[in-house]
Order: structure tokens, then sequence, then C-alpha cells
């Protein structure tokens, strides 16, 4: 670990100091040591996995949380903000993924809510509003029209409505989270050159990005964090790739999630150079009765789209799927479900279940139709297979009858297993099967899964979390940008390998492992 | 990734579309469709448009305007406040109670106990809403059946007549300036004063800015809470504004003044083009709808329609302004995306 001392380099007082602050919620920490230190006329690139606490970093320096410790000076001023107004006027301005602009609004008044330019009558004065707005898109060398309203416009152009604003606020720091995710080429090199220019008007840039070839061409320095926590500081022309990642992953994965061997059987699924414009690209993949099967990569690399397009209920533009040999036609859920296919979604509590209606309701959710008698669903048979499904996976609930919100996450996301296990499917896509759930419930969970590829069904499992992926999967896929990248075995996985591929851009990507699953 | 920031500023147009001028009136439909009504109606009954009947029209609106003024404030915060045909018989039950009991009292005086009464209702409705966190719809659902029910213990079987009230109070709605009723002109004070403020005053953008995206609105720093409670206070000041005209309007009030009025307010707004989910619409707007409305009562009657067809009418107009809402909502979509195009 190669924490370089601060001494060496910060020589004058940083503009933006946040030093080994905590943020908690309830048992969850969110943040362990959140240090961060930005200096004048630099731009500064903040990485880590999925969960590194980036986000909360973020949240703390735009005073949306409060910190639980720690120190934060600004100039070398302690500071304490209470809301987002005491951020901005602290003279920070932050960029979020998905710009939050209002769609009903024109974009000058966008750009200055609440600070509108008066004139001599108190009125906001809607002329001075404009040429000020246009006056700031001459600078950025955009054309975009002042008068329009925010709906409909392009993300990069909303972005670039954002960064006018932080402009015209004469921010000190501007924090960029993950700008370029949804950005073509061009707009990130406009977006890049804006950055560029703000820095050398002496603003300081905390830069948040997962792709490290923006990161190594636009960063002074880069730090890396890594489970809540600072790992280290270094100046970006020192620094390489391998460095980075090794500090991004490192940590000891030995003793977690092992997976039970269980014995590979037949070809379930086979997915064949499935593409939808813009999402995905020539995905192929397979996953065999028995086997997990890890679908890697970082948020938005299209692992979730390939799942959803799989089951149905997004379609695809070409490619095929089959299971068990029997191609599979797209765009209908209800088709898969016969087949023999559960999902088990992200978003449990969105997607996965129907938080005001019963346990024993939900986990027989998905048969309602095999339970029913002349339309009408039997309560007593529902109520009977719903409490052998909990008794098989250890669903704590005081009783079948609770509402499933009134469970705890890991509880929750067992009743969407049973849901689908109780309809005997011979593959299930499970979609961040232990997100948000506690350390406890996460390895029951991953026992199940385990369990389940012992009795010979097939695992698609997405996970962003790497330990998760190397403890639990057979075969992991990376997938980047909407493209696979990479088809590692178990024994050759190494998170370093897994972290290159899922950070490449296609047109480096590497193979490291044939196309083929294990035989 | 050579160009500098500076070197492209010369090549950025700033360009005003005309449809960017024409796509702000969204009242037009609706001013268009009030001319044409009564133009209509006044070539097939010349009556329709005499002194009298030109008063009697700004007269029926009146009231309507001043509650719909009041309501589009909330609607444009995502919000609604279907309490107010309750507060505004509370407010006008109470000027009738306020005139027989204390003999002499000053007219103004009872205008500031009845605007400041209205004002306290509506800060129970604010702080219901921005405190328990409830959806509005419910809360003033809620509310709607308390305050009617306060106004039913209070009244009871009493009603309070015209005749109760001082001379000069009543000739409120008689008399007039220019030709228009007082209580006409004061409904477009209040109309003016409010698109002044929702247009020009900072406090005032947010409220839009709220209504397009509370959560952003939020992230901003913008104080929701506060706005939302101002709007609605404000709310009910003008319900307790639009009560105590009407106690200077008609003839008599009791238990059940006011009752049901809610929906007619909500739908002149709507039909004056105030988008229901917030963000967008104006004063301007909800005011000619609240005129269109009632004039489609008065010129239904003045050609002799059945009394019953009036309410469907009403709602094929409540239709007829969504849709045309969305059609004009579509096409300012389709433009946007060929400008955007346009400048790729």
């Amino acid at each position: 670990m190669t924490t370089q001392s601060h001494d060496a380099t910060s020589t004058a007082t940083p503009l933006l100091a946040l030093r080994g602050a905590v943020k908690t919620f309830g048992p969850v920490v969110a943040l362990a040591d959140g240090t961060i230190e930005l200096r004048a006329g630099e731009i500064h690139a903040l990485v880590g996995e999925n969960g590194a606490g980036k986000s909360t970093l973020v949240k703390i320096l735009a005073g949306l949380y409060h910190p639980d410790g720690g120190e934060f000076t600004i100039d070398g001023r302690p500071v304490s903000f209470r809301n987002v107004g005491d951020s901005k006027a602290a003279g920070i301005s932050i960029i979020y993924q998905e710009p939050t602009l209002f769609p009903d609004l024109t974009v000058a008044e966008n750009i200055f809510i609440g600070r509108q330019p008066r004139g001599r009558t108190g009125l906001i004065s809607r002329g001075a509003m404009r040429s000020q707005a246009a006056e700031l898109f001459a600078r950025l060398g955009v054309p975009i029209d002042p008068d329009r309203i925010a709906e409909g416009l392009s993300i990069a152009d909303q972005q670039i409505i954002e960064i006018a604003k932080a402009i015209s606020l004469d921010a000190q720091v501007l924090v960029m989270d993950e700008p370029t995710a949804a950005l073509s080429g061009i707009e990130v090199d406009r977006l890049f050159a804006v950055a560029r220019s703000l820095r050398d008007r002496g603003a300081a840039i905390l830069f948040i990005s997962h792709r490290f070839d923006e990161v190594f061409a636009l960063s002074d320095r880069i730090t890396v964090m890594r489970d809540g926590r600072y790992i280290s500081t270094q100046d970006t022309a020192d620094a390489t790739v391998d460095g980075v990642v090794r500090q991004m992953v490192g940590r000891d994965i030995a003793q977690l999630f092992p997976k039970e061997n269980a014995e590979i059987g037949d070809v379930v699924l086979e997915v064949e150079h499935l593409t939808r414009a813009g999402v995905f690209t020539d995905v192929s993949l397979t996953v065999r009765a028995g086997e997990i099967v890890g679908l890697a990569g970082l948020v938005g690399a299209g692992r979730t789209e390939v799942a959803r397009a799989v089951f149905g209920i997004d379609s695809y533009d070409s490619g095929a799927v089959e299971l068990g040999g029997v191609r599979l036609a797209g765009g209908d859920p209800q088709k898969a479900i016969e087949a023999g296919i559960g999902f088990v979604p992200e978003d449990r509590r969105k997607q996965g279940l129907v938080m005001d209606l019963s346990v024993a309701r939900n986990a027989m959710l998905a048969m309602r139709e095999k339970l029913a008698r002349f339309g009408i669903i039997d309560g007593r048979t529902e109520r009977a297979r719903a409490a052998e499904w909990s008794r098989r996976l250890q669903v704590k609930t005081g009783s079948l009858e609770y509402a499933v919100s009134t469970l705890s996450g890991g509880n929750q996301q067992k009743v969407v297993l049973a849901k689908w296990l109780a309809m005997e499917p011979r593959l299930l896509i499970v979609d961040e099967p232990t997100r948000g759930i506690d350390v406890g419930t996460k390895s029951e969970v991953h026992r199940l899964l385990s369990d389940l590829a012992g009795r010979g069904i097939a695992v698609l499992m997405i996970s962003s979390e790497l330990p998760e992926v190397l403890g639990m999967a057979d075969r992991i896929v990376v997938m980047s940008e909407g493209r696979v990248t990479a088809t590692i075995d178990r024994v050759d996985a190494t998170p370093e390998g897994v972290m290159h591929a899922a950070t490449a851009s296609h047109a480096t990507a590497p193979t490291v492992s044939s196309q083929e699953g294990a035989a | 990734m050579s160009s500098t920031v500076r070197d492209t500023s010369t090549s950025a147009p700033v360009r005003r579309r005309p449809w960017s001028s024409l796509a702000r009136f969204r009242e037009l439909p609706v001013a268009i469709a009030l001319v044409a009504l009564v133009l209509f109606t006044y070539i097939q009954n010349p009556l329709f448009l005499s002194p009298q009947g030109t008063k009697d029209l700004l007269l029926n609106a009146t009231i309507i305007i001043i509650l719909a003024v009041g309501q589009t404030l909330v609607i444009i915060t995502r919000n609604i406040d279907l309490s107010v045909g309750s507060i505004l018989g509370l407010v006008a039950f109470g000027t009738g109670t306020l005139f027989a009991d204390v003999p002499g009292i000053p007219i103004p005086v009872v205008f500031l106990i009845g605007l400041a009464f209205g004002g306290a209702l509506g800060a129970v409705n604010g702080l219901l809403v921005t405190v328990a966190k409830v959806p509005a719809l419910v809360i003033t659902l809620g509310t709607l059946y308390i305050y009617r029910g306060l106004n039913n213990a209070w009244a009871g079987g009493k009603q309070y007549f015209a005749g109760d009230r001082p001379a000069e109070f009543g000739s409120l709605a008689v008399d007039t300036f220019l030709g228009f009723p007082i209580i006409t002109l004061i409904a477009v004070l209040v109309v003016v004063v409010v698109a002044i403020y929702l247009a020009g005053a900072r406090s005032g953008r947010d409220l839009y800015a709220i209504g397009s995206d509370p959560a952003a609105a939020r992230l901003f720093g913008i104080p929701v809470g506060r706005r939302v409670f101002l709007a609605f206070l404000c709310n009910g000041v003008l319900a307790g504004l639009a009560g105590v005209l009407y106690a200077a309007r008609f003839n008599s009030v009791g238990a059940t003044t006011g009752t049901g009025m809610e929906l007619d307010i909500v739908a002149a707004a709507v039909v004056g083009g105030v988008a229901i989910f917030g963000g967008s619409g104006s004063v301007v707007g909800a005011a000619l709808g609240a005129l269109l409305l009632t004039t489609i009562t008065s010129a239904l009657t003045a050609l002799r329609v059945d009394k019953f067809w009036q309410q469907a009418i009403v709602g094929v107009l409540i239709l007829a302004a969504i849709i045309v809402d969305r059609l004009a909502a579509l096409r300012t979509a389709r433009r946007l995306r060929l400008s955007e195009a346009r400048d790729d």
C-alpha cells in the first residue's frame, strides 16, 4: 500500500480539505475515512469501486449529508454545512451524473434560479438574465438557446448548463460525479476543454470517473478509495493504471463466499450475438446447469440491460436467446417464465415485490395462475406453499400474513427468491442479489445461490461487488460499455484482471480466456 | 482536444426562435375559445352583451377567478387544495356573523378579519402538507370535511341575509367603476398582483421550480417547505377574500355556502392551462379559465340549452383543454428535436 505522505506534496494550504470524515446510516458504515484534499488550479480524480464511498463523500461536500466525524476545512478554516445553501455559499458546485434541471423552466432561468438578476423595480429582469446566460454560453462555446425550456435537452447540454451555473456562481470548487458516463466522444472533449480552462483560472476540480483513460488524460492527482476508506493520493504523472487498480481492489477475498462444487451439466442458456442499438453490442454467453456465471462490470456497462433482454422485458435488435436449445421469442416475459426463467431484479422494492402485500402473497405471486382454480386463487394452498418455501429459505418473519415491507432487506430478497424457486426454474437470473443487505444475511443469500446451483439450476448473477463475483462464480463474463470484454474461468480470475476488463474501452479489450465455458 | 474554450466563442449563435415566444402563451387556446363563445352567443342573442348582461357575466366570474388564482399558486407547486369551498363557506358565514353581532363594524375591518381567517385555515393546510409529508390531495380532502363540519356546527340552521348587512357592503357587488363592478376590479387587481409576483419575484419563480421537480429543488437549496407553506397560506387568504366578497354578492350565507366549489376551481385552473402536475401555467390563464367556465353557463342559458347539458359541456371543455395542451407540448417537443438536429 503506497500511501504517500501529504507533506511531500502540499506546500500551500489546500483550498478544500476533508480528513477522516465518517458517515454511518444505522449499522451501515457508508464512509469510514473520507479524506480528500483539493488545491486551487488542479483537476483531482477520485477513483474507487462501486460502493467505495465516493458518492457519500460528494454528498458531504454538497451539504446533503452531515458527517458524523472528521474535519472539514476550506482555505484552512473549519466549516460545517447545514444544508445545500451553505455548500454553495462556500463556493462548491456539484454536477451530478444525471443533471438536475427543472424541465418546465427556460435554460436561462435554470442557471439563475434563486438569484435571478433584478431590474430597478426589484423584479426579475428577463432581458438581463437572457443576456448573461448567452454570455456564459458564448464563453463556453456552446450554442444553447437561453430561452428554450430545459425539457428535452441532451445530457451533454444539461451538463454544460450545470457548468454555466457553476461559473456564474464563481465556484471555487467544481465536483463532477461521473460526468462522462452518458456522453459521446465529442461531448467528452468539449467537457474536458471546459474543465481545463476552469482549472487554468484557478478553480479546483474534483473529477469522479470509472474510465482510466480519462482519469489519466485529465487529472493532475489521483485519490483512491476503497470500502469507504481513503487509500492513497498520488501525482498522476507518477501513477500507473496497474498501480491504481491494485489499490482499488486490494483486499483479502480468500475467506469470502465460497461456492460449493456442483456438477456442471448441459448448456441451459445460450445468448448469441445479442445486440440492442446503443445499449449493448454482440453479447454472447452461455450458462450451464449447476453453474453460476458472474456478469461483472461497472455500473452502466449494460449488464442489467442484457438480463432484461434475455428475460423479455426489453426487446433486442439482433441475436438470439436459447433456453435448453429452444429459441426464445424476445419481448415477452410471460413466455420466458413459462420456458423456465426466473428473474430477481436489482431493485427488489420497486420491481421484485409488492411491498404492501403479505409475505405469502408475494412469495406465490409468479405462480398465481398455477394456484388458481377457475380464475380464483385457493388461499389455503397459497399459504401452504408459501409456508413450505419460507421454511426452505429460512425467511424470518413473524407471520406469513405480515406485509413484506416489514421484513429486513435480506429476508425480502429471500421472498423474491422463493417466488421464483416455487416455479422450479431452469435458469435464475439474479441482479445484484446482495445489494443493501447486511453482511450476515449476505452469506445466507450466497449459500442459497450455491445450493440452487448444486440442484442443477443454471444461475446468471450480475454483481458489481468483485469479491462476490470472484467467490461465487464458476465463470466470469466481464462487460464494459455494452460489450463483453473478457470471459474468465474461476481458476484464472484475479481482481485486477476483472477490473482491467471492466474498465477497458472496446478497442483494447483483452481476451483472457476462451469464450467457451468449462467443459 | 486541442481547441480551447475561447476559440469557439464567436461561433455561438443564440438564435431567437419564433415559437419560443408563442410557446409561452399557453393561455392562447382558452382566450380564443372565450372570444369565440362570446361572439357566437352574441350573434344568436344580442342581449347577451347588453350592459347588464356583461355585468352579470363579470360578477358571476369574480369569485371563481379569485379562488382560481389562489389554487394556481398551489397547483404550480405540484399540490392541490380541495378545502377552498369550505374555507369560503366559513369566512362567508363569519362575515355575516360579524355584521350581525358587531353593529357598525367598519367594512375594511371585516375584510381584514376575513383575510386573516382564511389565511389561518390555509396555514393549517400548509403546515399539514409540509410537516406531515402526506399528499395534499389527502390532507385537503380531510380539511374539506373538517372545515365544513365546523361550519355546520357553528351555523346550525342559521342563515344571514343581505338585509343583515350594511347597504354599502352590498353595493360593492352592485356599483360599477368605468362599467366594471367594484368586486370584479378587486379580482382583476388580485390577478395582476399575483401574476407579477409569479413572473417577477425570485420566490415566485421558486414555486415553478418546485412543481417542475421537487427533488431537484431540494438539491438546489430552494426552501421547498417554506415556499409550499406560503402557497397554501396565500390560497387561504384569497379564499378568505372570496368568502367576504361572497357575502357581499349573494343574499344568504349559511352552513352549506360554497359546497362543491372546489372542483369548479380546479377545473377553471386546468382549462386555463395550469398543468395539474405543477411547474407551468399562469394566473392569467386560470382567470381566463374561470371566466370561460362561468360564461359557458350563462351562454348556454342565453342560447336556451337544457341545463342538464351544461355540466357535460364543462367536462368536454376540461378534456379539450388537456388535449390541446398535450398536442402543443408534443409539437414543441418535436420542434425542439428538430432544432437540436440542426445544431449538431
